[in-house]
């Protein structure tokens, strides 16, 4: 089978092997869980339990504040001891619910009987997505339920799930498609069902060939559902390349998959799905994979929304001249300044780099060797989008396609001057939105 | 470590945080610059067995001069010192490779510390001058010396013969103020002028045609010579193959693209066959053109200069293009024999031009219908 693929990207080191063949561990319950109140794209969960309250695991503790919103539950049962801002991976302090385990770790009830879902409506499957708290489990924790509803006039004929995991180090999907093969294809056909989607394409890189083996053997029965490898190649995943190399479908500039009749899932997702669906459990664990030169022993564990990094360290054998420590994998992941923001929706790795990887090279003056431009899958020139935001030329960088960047960072890794591209058109951005949040204020 | 009301507090690891990615490719200003200069090795040993010693010394010279300029600068505007990037050093041996092998030493002297002076370090170093800086030496020299520049050319091998060696600095019969015709010649790009003026001017005399055409066959049919390095020229510009070599590793490497190269020694090939011979159109020779004078060392190493040329796809090819037709425009109907250097300077000039109108279609602005996929 040809490797399906899109145009440009990089080759960075993998080192999948630190963990692809650890099994997935179950850690116990920490002694407390921090559950911040953002942990999707969206307005922020309200709180509707008070200190000293009990709760039990999959209680709900704050309420989804709107549509694109999606509630937190409690991931262990015992104690609410506080309601205060805290340390957050996305940086600063944000609104956090902080619950101490009372060491039963008992569930509420009804939750994890398996139920027939062939009765569904689309309806029920949706509300009970967004009662389950689920966000996108790739990163971008996007409230998913929003995601499966798009208007009348953009209909989705091709759902695909993204088992392509193209960060380096990261293997927590890999071990989640081996390990929970059933569950994510069941749940890519509830996904299938409630968009109403012709098709269902599954792409894996092709790192991953007892991954793809095993989906495509789960899901040999159903002829609207096919597996594709891809080629090993950052970013891989990213969504609109995802779309475009096994479709050959451009998401327009500016628009979501939906523009063209698609929809990207993570396989953490649809294996989400599942259990809020057939086993109505609300999100309260996830697959992390805990890895990099600083850590003793690399692996994937399952672990609690709200448990404390260091709980996911300790588990793989503590740090080791540890210089770095990242929420995500090495090209898009945030620098964490400590141990004590906790794990989230989003949170897919947690990688520790050493002292002597930690430290980037000092940025020297572009050379316009036009590596970045070649290898931009956006087909953007990001030195000169760069370039401009640097020297305060906003408006310029905006003409040349800045808002199109998905800051994938593939043009930072390959710039032999060290440029820290990304961060200088993230900042551009920032400032864009400020502007017209301005403009629309003052309109 | 203890915390305000003086508890020991357990000191937490000192962990860095800086904006994603945070793993960097290998690739370095170093590691590219210094490719260059080693693609260049090749033939550097080539130019000294053929010029003898004499052009390693006006080699040396001149890379010690660029890096003496380039250190002096940034010493005295108090700004870090880059001379270990091997920018400098590159800019000294292109700058010496497009000399004539019998100047005098302070030539390639006075021409680095040109370069880099006004041409790199004047525009803020690295990165940001707009012309190819040994290429701008060059054309200073031109300009100020050009007796030397286009008179001082030592034929191959010219140590080989009697009262010289290998060692030979002056290129004088000892004793004697004469240079001897055995040891300096004119290029094959001048023999190709003057003997092709000759021939298409109509009032030409029947003997001066005779010789003329003989002079052009012998050049035209030298295509082995050319190829080898055989022949009057540059230092580093004569032996076809060694540049190659050198063009082919840094190809392999990805260090040159394929885009400006291909697209210059195309268009040199074209026009040159087109245009360049003396019984009407199509009757010219296109290798002839494209192995003599610089072409090869130009295309391939100063075509290519990353911070002069365009970014772009189709800027690049458009860059290449441009100095095939202005290198076949000197040639054919300028004053110069050669205009491979003035060529890339030229075009030096259009790549902002170039870069602002050729910017990549962006993903997701083609209209692209929405088609059923048949998988």
């Amino acid at each position: 089978m040809a490797k399906k693929t899109f145009r440009g990207g990089a080759h960075p080191p993998e080192h999948k092997e630190l963990t692809q063949h650890k099994q997935i561990v179950d850690l116990p319950p920490p002694p407390r869980v921090t559950i911040p109140l953002t942990q999707h794209l969206g307005a922020a969960a309200k709180p509707i339990v008070e200190k000293g309250q009990v709760v039990l695991r999959g209680q709900v503790i704050a309420e989804a504040t709107g549509y694109v919103s999606v509630p937190c539950h409690a991931s262990l049962s015992g104690k609410v001891v506080s309601i205060a801002p805290m340390p957050h991976p996305f940086g600063g302090k944000m609104d956090s619910i902080i619950i101490e385990s009372d060491g039963e770790d008992s569930w509420m009830e009804g939750i994890g009987v398996e139920e027939t879902v062939d009765s569904l409506t689309v309806e029920e499957i949706k509300s009970r997505i967004q009662s389950a708290g689920l966000a996108g489990m790739g990163g971008a924790a996007f409230p998913t339920h929003v995601k499966l509803s798009p208007p009348k006039e953009k209909p989705i004929d091709t759902a695909i799930l993204n088992g392509a995991e193209c960060e380096p180090y990261l293997t927590s999907d890999h071990r989640l498609m081996l390990e929970a093969t059933d569950d994510i294809v069941k749940g890519f056909r509830l996904i299938i069902r409630a968009l109403g989607a012709k098709r269902g394409y599954i792409g894996v890189e092709s790192n991953k060939p007892d991954a793809a083996k095993a989906l495509a053997e789960a899901c040999k029965d159903d002829p609207d559902i096919k597996v594709f490898l891809l080629q090993v190649k950052y970013p891989q995943g990213a969504e609109k390349q995802l779309i475009w190399a096994l479709t050959r479908r451009e998401v327009p500039s500016g628009g979501l998959p939906m523009d063209v009749g698609c929809l990207v899932q993570n396989v953490g997702t649809a294996e989400a799905v599942w259990n809020a669906i057939a086993r109505r459990k609300p999100l309260t664990e996830r697959v992390v994979t805990v890895t990099g030169p600083g850590v003793a022993h690399a692996g994937n564990f399952r672990v609690r929304i709200g448990a404390p990094f260091s709980q996911l360290v300790e588990a793989a054998g503590g740090l080791v001249d540890a210089g770095k420590v990242i929420m995500g994998g090495p090209m898009m992941g945030l620098a964490q300044p400590s141990l004590d923001v906790p794990v989230i929706k989003g949170t897919s790795g947690v990688m520790v780099l050493d002292q002597s990887s930690s430290r980037i090279p000092d940025p020297q003056p572009c050379i316009l060797c036009a590596r970045c431009v070649d290898i931009c899958p956006m087909k953007l020139v990001p030195t000169r989008i760069a370039t401009f935001v640097e020297y305060d030329m906003v408006d310029q960088a905006e003409k040349i396609g800045l808002l199109d960047c998905m800051e994938c960072g593939t043009c930072s890794y390959v710039c032999p001057s060290k440029r820290n591209m990304v961060h200088w058109i993230k900042f551009g951005k920032l400032q864009v939105m400020a502007a017209r949040k301005k403009a629309r204020a003052a309109s | 470590m203890t915390d305000q009301e003086g508890l020991p507090t357990e000191s937490p690891p000192t962990l860095f945080a800086s904006a994603a990615p945070h793993i960097r490719d290998r690739a370095s200003i170093p590691q590219i610059m210094y490719s260059v200069n080693g693609a260049l090795i090749p033939a550097l040993m080539g130019a000294i067995v053929i010029f003898g010693m004499r052009a390693a010394w006006l080699v040396l010279m001149s890379i010690l001069s660029a890096v003496a300029t380039e250190w002096t600068i940034q010493k005295l505007r108090k700004i870090p010192v880059t001379i270990n990037d091997g920018s400098a050093i590159l800019t000294g041996l292109l700058l010496a490779f497009n000399l004539p092998a019998g100047v005098p030493i302070w030539i390639p002297v006075v021409g680095s510390a040109f370069a880099i002076g006004i041409g790199k370090q004047v525009f803020g170093g690295l990165g940001y001058n707009p012309l190819n800086p040994a290429l701008l030496g060059r054309a200073f020299l031109m300009a100020s010396w050009p007796v030397h520049m286009t008179k001082d050319w030592l034929n191959p091998f010219w140590w080989t013969q009697a009262n010289f060696h290998f060692f030979s600095w002056s290129v004088r019969v000892p004793g004697s103020s004469k240079i001897i015709d055995t040891v300096t010649g004119a290029t094959p790009l001048e023999v190709f002028k003057t003997a092709r003026g000759i021939l298409l001017d109509p009032n030409s005399s029947p003997d001066k045609i005779l010789a003329a055409s003989d002079d052009l066959n012998a050049v035209l049919s030298s295509s082995k010579a050319l190829f080898l390095g055989n022949v009057g020229g540059c230092i580093g510009e004569t032996s076809a193959l060694l540049l190659l070599l050198g063009a082919i590793f840094l190809l392999y490497r990805r260090v040159i693209g394929w885009k400006i190269p291909l697209a210059y020694l195309f268009t040199v090939a074209i026009l040159a066959w087109v245009f360049s011979g003396t019984d009407g159109l199509f009757s010219g020779d296109p290798l002839f053109h494209i192995l003599s004078g610089g072409v090869v060392l130009g295309a391939f190493f100063m075509a290519t200069d990353l911070v002069t040329t365009p970014i772009t796809y189709w800027g690049k090819i458009i860059f290449g293009t441009g100095c095939g037709v202005i290198t076949i425009i000197i040639r054919l109907v300028g004053g110069y024999p050669e205009g491979c250097s003035y060529s890339i300077l030229l075009m030096n000039l259009t790549t902002p031009l170039l870069d602002k109108y050729t910017l990549p279609k962006r993903f997701g602005l083609k209209p692209v219908p929405l088609r059923e996929v048949r998988p």
